[in-house]
């Protein structure tokens, strides 16, 4: 399709990878949305219907999906893939390189290097599934409450937001989580919880502010519907798009900072198989014996990585502009 | 614009004393900075409350707070516990982060914004696939993954530079970990620019140059690009912030004596005046650059003006 002259507001759209670009992107989706449709023959398509018929032929959509897929099974079911024990340790065999059996090998304690790395996995996704799940239904009900009602509690949020976008995320990580002995994700997810949430509130924002000028909106509200009627059956149905845009690239990026802060010392703490810490661990030797830190790095990188492209296919699939 | 500088600079101050607040809560609420002078063993009750007493810490915590900021606006960030004034340790560790996060940002300048326009004028083609393939891969390295990585290959492995960074921090030792840092950056650069171009090779003012007659040289580097930029100079201003703070796990893997160093030894040691006048200067400089993009978008924009 050629590509068309779009009148377009705003600075960016189409296919930055982060959630820092993603934020100016999914703003954008809300304006280009009207005015699409299916062919003339054929009824016209919803939004979603449309978008997962774009998905499903999207190889990269494809791919994304199995790794995830993948992902989350060995995270709840790790020993299908690995039957060893990921606390098993041979002193005898520490740092030694692949051998039969072990094909990445072993940790500085003689623990096999693979049978952590599948184990690793479930640290990971658990963290970042719980809180981008919470920083999404937080962010969104805030946000959205401030688009639609607007006045001081629309300013108080801004201006609440704003205080956390001030303090450096791994900065305040580390003094929050230094201070906590728990030994649980539970934490951890709480704080990414309580940083992540402004980022989804200003685009739960900016869309509920977009979708209550609708004029549908308007008739609703003419033939007397209530506010939580408006919102729920109304609004929240044609904004929530954009959310679930972010969070999914944010889903990639707080398991990337999951990690970083368990290599600063404190996030996740052991007994906790995560990545996080066995790389910070495997860091000291990386001139002996780079494999210990090269596997679950790999590990890690193509998890993020696939979040990241997940919420580009997803993006692209919602956002009409690119067409 | 003289309101609008001051409207803003107003709406700063309740950011900066909430943001200073929940760090100060953090670190006096949270932690317990007088056990933690007496390392692993348990203070004697009648010195740790003399302690308590002396460094104000039996007072409720605004007041506390209170007088922590006075003190801040004399010129006075207390001193470390090991005896050192705060500032005397900003003086040495500043510099070297602001040295690093220059090399970063004059990185992610030249790299991003040279693969954005060539990705950009190229869309669809192999070259913009490929540049695109690299920034997902990039952001999805995490930082202390390819700054370990790049030390061992570039530094041990091929010995092409000094692995980790003397006390001095010259700029050339300073590369390496300044690549490190601005790598995720760099790929958000890259994509900005490439979106921004696309997006405004279809505007109106270029076919406008294009139908008069002007070389396409001409077209791209005074119509297209000067327009495109606008979004990138913002981002680039806000990251500066950014960086000075995400500097702390490139400087602990190189070795630099940096913010991110004091800050990490000052954390692990429960050093709480160390701890909150670094996060203190570190919010104000994000506010502040905050500030100076969004007057610079007036500048570089005119048509955007403040009332």
């Amino acid at each position: 399709m050629p590509e068309r002259y779009v009148p377009n507001e705003a600075v960016t759209h189409g296919d930055g990878g982060t959630a820092a670009l993603a934020m100016a992107e999914a703003e954008t989706l809300e304006g280009g949305r009207n005015g699409r449709g299916g062919s003339p023959r054929d009824k016209p398509r919803s939004l979603w219907g449309d978008a997962w018929r774009d998905l499903r032929r999207n190889p990269v959509f494809l791919v994304s999906a199995l790794i995830i897929l993948f992902l989350v099974v060995i995270a709840i079911w790790p020993q299908l893939i690995a039957d060893g024990n990921p606390y098993r340790a041979d002193l005898a065999k520490a740092q030694e390189g692949s051998a039969p059996g072990h094909p990445f090998g072993f940790d500085t304690q003689g623990r096999d290097v693979y049978t952590r790395t599948v184990y690793g996995a479930r640290a990971s996704i658990t963290v970042g599934i719980c809180a981008t799940a919470g920083a999404a239904l937080l962010g969104s009900a805030l946000g959205g409450l401030a688009g639609f009602f607007g006045g001081w509690w629309d300013a108080l949020l801004s201006r609440v937001a704003d205080i956390f976008f001030g303090i450096p995320v791994l900065l305040g990580g580390l003094v929050f989580l230094s201070v906590v002995t728990s030994k649980t994700v539970w934490p951890v997810v709480g704080f990414i919880v309580l940083l992540g949430w402004p980022q989804i509130a200003r685009i739960a924002r900016g869309s509920v502010v977009t979708a209550k000028q609708n004029d549908y909106v308007q008739a609703a509200r003419a033939l007397g519907a209530s506010s939580g009627r408006l919102l729920l059956r109304h609004i929240a149905p044609n904004a929530v798009a954009p959310v679930i845009v972010v969070a999914t690239i944010a889903l990639g990026t707080y398991i990337s900072l999951e990690a970083t802060l368990s290599y600063l010392g404190a996030g996740l703490k052991p007994p906790t198989v995560s990545w996080g810490i066995d790389i910070s661990t495997a860091s000291t030797y990386i001139r002996n014996a780079p494999h210990m830190l090269l596997y679950p790095a790999g590990a890690l990188s193509i998890t993020v990585l696939a979040f990241i492209m997940l919420g580009d296919a997803v993006r692209d699939a919602l956002d009409p502009k690119l067409r | 614009m003289g309101r609008y500088v001051i409207r803003r600079l107003l709406q700063m101050i309740p950011v900066f004393i909430g943001s200073t607040f929940l760090i100060f809560f953090m670190v006096y609420a949270l932690g317990d900075p007088v056990a933690a002078m007496f390392g692993d063993r348990a203070p004697d009750p009648a010195t740790a409350a003399r302690i308590r007493e002396e460094l104000l810490l039996d007072q409720p915590l605004w007041k506390q707070y209170l007088h922590y900021m006075g003190q801040i606006f004399r010129g006075d960030f207390g001193t470390a516990f090991n005896g050192q004034p705060v500032t005397e340790l900003m003086g040495t560790a500043f510099p070297v982060t602001l040295r690093l996060t220059l090399v970063a940002i004059v990185i992610e300048i030249i790299v991003g914004v040279t693969l954005g326009v060539l990705s950009g004028l190229r869309r669809g083609r192999a070259l913009d696939t490929s540049v695109l393939v690299f920034t997902l891969v990039v952001v999805s390295i995490p930082t202390f993954v390819s700054g370990y990585v790049l030390q061992f290959l570039l530094g041990v492995k091929w010995g092409w530079v000094k692995p980790t960074v003397s006390t001095d921090a010259y700029l050339d030792e300073l590369l390496l970990p300044g690549v490190v840092l601005a790598l995720v950056s760099l790929a958000y650069v890259t994509r900005l620019t490439r979106t921004s171009l696309a997006e405004n090779a279809r505007a109106d003012y270029v076919r406008t140059a294009v139908a008069k007659g002007l070389p396409r040289r001409r077209v791209v580097t005074r119509h297209l690009l000067r327009n495109s930029l606008i979004p990138v100079v913002t981002f680039i201003g806000t990251d500066i912030g950014s960086l000075m703070g995400g500097a702390i796990v490139t400087e602990r893997i190189f070795n630099i004596h940096g913010v991110g160093f004091q800050l990490y030894q000052g954390i692990l040691r429960q050093n709480s005046p160390t701890v909150v006048g670094f996060v203190t200067v570190l919010v104000l400089v994000f506010l502040f650059a905050n500030l100076v993009v969004d007057l610079l978008y007036a500048v570089l924009d005119p048509r955007i003006r403040y009332a």
